[in-house]
């Protein structure tokens, strides 16, 4: 097994939490914590991936068929549901940020500060 | 047993039951089914919290119980700190429910549906023995929260709180996920007892050391530990009150009661040997949050945000208080944790009955108005002793177990420093250069005429503060805490009894008697806050030099403090990703 997609997923990770930092539009911030979020799918992918493992449905195969690790699938898919939830919650916000204070600029909104 | 699941069963059922007729039937019948929802959850934690007493609930979904000592299923697994936590959490949102009735003059039936959501997922983050269940419930209970500091979404401030808290606690979940994502791919197991089976009697490793490290850093951005605490003040500022009570009351707490959760039984056993530097980490990183949050709150002026790093500075006394690693301070950090809840709480209502009755919350705008609510002068008396440790009300217990437990082990120098933490959290100062000027509400809730505040208003507020303050009376209590955080971390005996299900020995409750030392610092963070308040309030009549000397030295450092707190989320999320890097590298470093 190599290291390489656990260091793709550290990269895509990484490039993301950069665009979330650096990011001045609550829309480009959401596409970029998606990216970040992304990186999981990936991750939880591989940690479960097996050479030459077929899916992981066990209807018509035979026995000790070689298969990938279902637990980490569920995983993802359980991660894919919260990461569109709360993309949609913040797009939601965008929007209201647009409508109430006519601008999608996170330093605009700082009105709280010290 | 058939109990346990009701805690996020009975306020899920009634959310749903609400979204789908709530807007048929009226503003009363949603209120009356949320008190009734919270109600009925509480009960069931405190009755689940009684039989759990001298061995732990172990309820395994869908009958999967383990089959040769291998968890195959998830399972909630009850113990009385952990259902303690769940009892709060339902008490405090029954608390919100009845002062909304008075306190909204219209809220929509949403605002049911995700305040009873919210509970659900705190109580079953609070009950999960499984990581990635945890991390569900963790995601739902933040997406609900995100939502409820966002509910007047009208206004800037609501707006600005919800996206920071929202972006910076999504970064700490995508963390804490690859956390999750690589213990499970060393241990192949979930199940928090079966992941310490399996690495039992194993050095700890790279990859198992940064994979704590990402837990870490995602319980403790929940938890609002400096420096992931950037978010928090921004989002209770901005967060409606009744939202703010179980926000600072619950939600932070059980990110740390998290991180104690997954320590004892997965980790103890591999980090065994690296106790003492993981100790220095969580106390320093304790000291460090309590006395940020202890100063930030002291430069305040609008009451929420004062609270809100009254919250930030807590978390950093339980953080200290877990991070000890002992029985005696785990369960005094619960048994604070606690009344440290119901107290916040208290003092968070007595808040909204200013905002509802001067319409403002700051606090020179409202110097010399007190009489317009005298009720909600007595709670913040009340609260503000019950906060500063006045021995032997409220909080005296924990704190006493944490201080006599820092003896122990060799902390001697942690109680004044959180002593310090706790009375500059709770002075203040009037100074106007000091303190930035919140922003006017566009929308405050409308004025009640009359004198007398309405008894659904200061009532909650009322009975919080008694039971909170009442807690430390309750007979044996820091000696019943101390047995069952010693069942907490006796982990041989909790995997035993998770995956074999053989019942713990019986033991004994060790007696506790706190000695002088415990009083010695309650009165000196008593006196201080109290002496604190007095120096804020009647600063001007001091001599010159006393007054300007003290501001020009502090001044340019607070200022700098201040300036961190930007309110940009770009901002908050770089300091988190610098915090979880020292906190790797600290790990990395001390570890072997």
């Amino acid at each position: 097994m190599s290291y390489l997609p656990y260091a793709l997923a550290v990269w895509i990770f990484a490039v993301g939490l950069y665009g979330v930092v650096r990011s001045r539009n609550l829309v480009h911030l959401v596409v970029c914590l998606s990216v970040a979020q992304s990186s999981t799918y990936v991750l939880l992918l591989s940690i479960g991936y097996v050479n030459r493992g077929t899916a992981p449905i066990f209807a018509d195969v035979p026995k000790g068929t070689r298969a990938v690790d279902p637990v980490v699938q569920a995983l993802t898919l359980t991660d894919v549901v919260v990461s569109v939830t709360v993309a949609a919650l913040l797009l939601a916000l965008a929007i209201q940020a647009q409508r109430h204070a006519d601008t999608t600029d996170p330093d605009e909104l700082s009105e709280m500060h010290g | 047993m058939v109990l346990v699941p009701l805690v996020v069963a009975i306020p899920l059922v009634a959310a749903a039951a609400l979204t789908a007729m709530g807007q048929f039937l009226g503003r009363r019948v949603d209120d009356l089914t949320g008190i009734a929802a919270a109600v009925a959850t509480t009960v069931v934690s405190t009755m689940l919290l009684l039989r759990s007493l001298d061995h732990d609930l172990v309820y395994w979904f869908g009958g999967w119980t383990p089959r040769h000592g291998i968890a195959l299923g998830i399972a909630f697994d009850v113990e009385p700190l952990s259902a303690g936590i769940a009892a709060l959490a339902g008490a405090l949102m029954t608390a919100s429910f009845v002062f909304a009735w008075r306190y909204f003059d219209e809220v929509g039936t949403l605002f049911h549906v995700l305040m009873l959501v919210f509970l659900a997922a705190m109580n079953g983050f609070a009950l999960s023995g499984d990581l990635f269940n945890m991390f569900v419930f963790f995601e739902l209970m933040s997406v609900c929260a995100f939502a409820l500091v966002g509910y007047a979404i009208e206004q800037r401030a609501p707006l600005q709180g919800a996206i920071n808290f929202a972006v910076t606690n999504t970064v700490g979940a995508l963390l804490l996920l690859f956390g999750i994502a690589l213990v499970y791919g060393r241990t192949g197991a979930l199940n928090l007892a079966q992941i310490g089976r399996a690495l039992d009697g194993r050095p700890p490793d790279g990859l198992l050391v940064v994979a704590f490290a990402l837990l870490l850093t995602g319980f403790l951005v929940k938890a609002g530990a400096v420096p992931f605490h950037f978010w928090l003040s921004d989002a209770y500022a901005a967060a409606p009150i009744p939202v703010c009570v179980v926000l600072s009351g619950v939600m932070s707490d059980l990110g740390l009661h998290a991180v104690a959760r997954i320590y004892w039984p997965s980790f103890s056993g591999v980090f065994a040997a690296d106790a003492g530097s993981l100790r220095a980490i969580l106390v320093g990183s304790g000291v460090l949050t309590a006395l940020v949050g202890g100063t930030m709150a002291f430069f305040q002026r609008d009451l929420k945000r004062l609270l809100a790093f009254v919250t930030i500075g807590h978390v950093g006394i339980f953080l200290a208080g877990i991070g000890l690693l002992t029985a005696r301070a785990l369960g005094g950090t619960t048994l604070y944790v606690l009344a440290d809840g119901f107290v916040k709480g208290g003092l968070f209502l007595a808040v909204g009955i200013l905002l509802r009755r001067a319409r403002d919350g700051d606090e020179l705008r409202l110097r010399g108005q007190g009489g317009v609510a005298p009720m909600a002068g007595v709670a913040f008396l009340l609260g503000g002793l019950g906060l500063a440790g006045l021995p032997p009300f409220g909080t005296f217990p924990g704190s006493a177990l944490i201080i006599r437990s820092a003896g122990d082990v060799g902390y001697g120098w942690l109680p004044p420093l959180l002593a310090a933490g706790i009375f500059l959290g709770l002075g203040d100062t009037d100074d106007p250069s000091l303190s930035h000027e919140p922003p006017a509400a566009e929308e405050e809730p409308a004025h009640v005429p009359g004198r007398v505040s309405p008894p659904l208003l200061f009532g909650p507020a009322l009975a919080l503060m008694v039971v909170g303050l009442g807690l430390a009376f309750t007979p044996g209590l820091a000696g019943r805490a101390t047995q069952w955080a010693q069942r907490f971390e006796d982990r041989p005996a909790h995997t035993a009894e998770l995956l074999r299900g053989v019942a713990p020995r019986p033991a004994g409750t060790p007696a506790f008697h706190p000695g002088a030392a415990p009083y010695v610092y309650g009165a000196i963070s008593t006196v201080g806050a109290v002496g604190f308040a007095f120096f804020g309030l009647y600063r001007r009549r001091l001599p010159a030099l006393l007054r300007r000397v003290p501001g020009r030295l502090t001044a340019g450092p607070a200022a700098q403090l201040k300036a961190l707190h930007s309110g940009v989320v770009g901002d908050y999320v770089a300091w988190l990703t610098f915090g979880a890097a020292a906190l790797g590298g600290l790990l990395a470093l001390t570890v072997r």
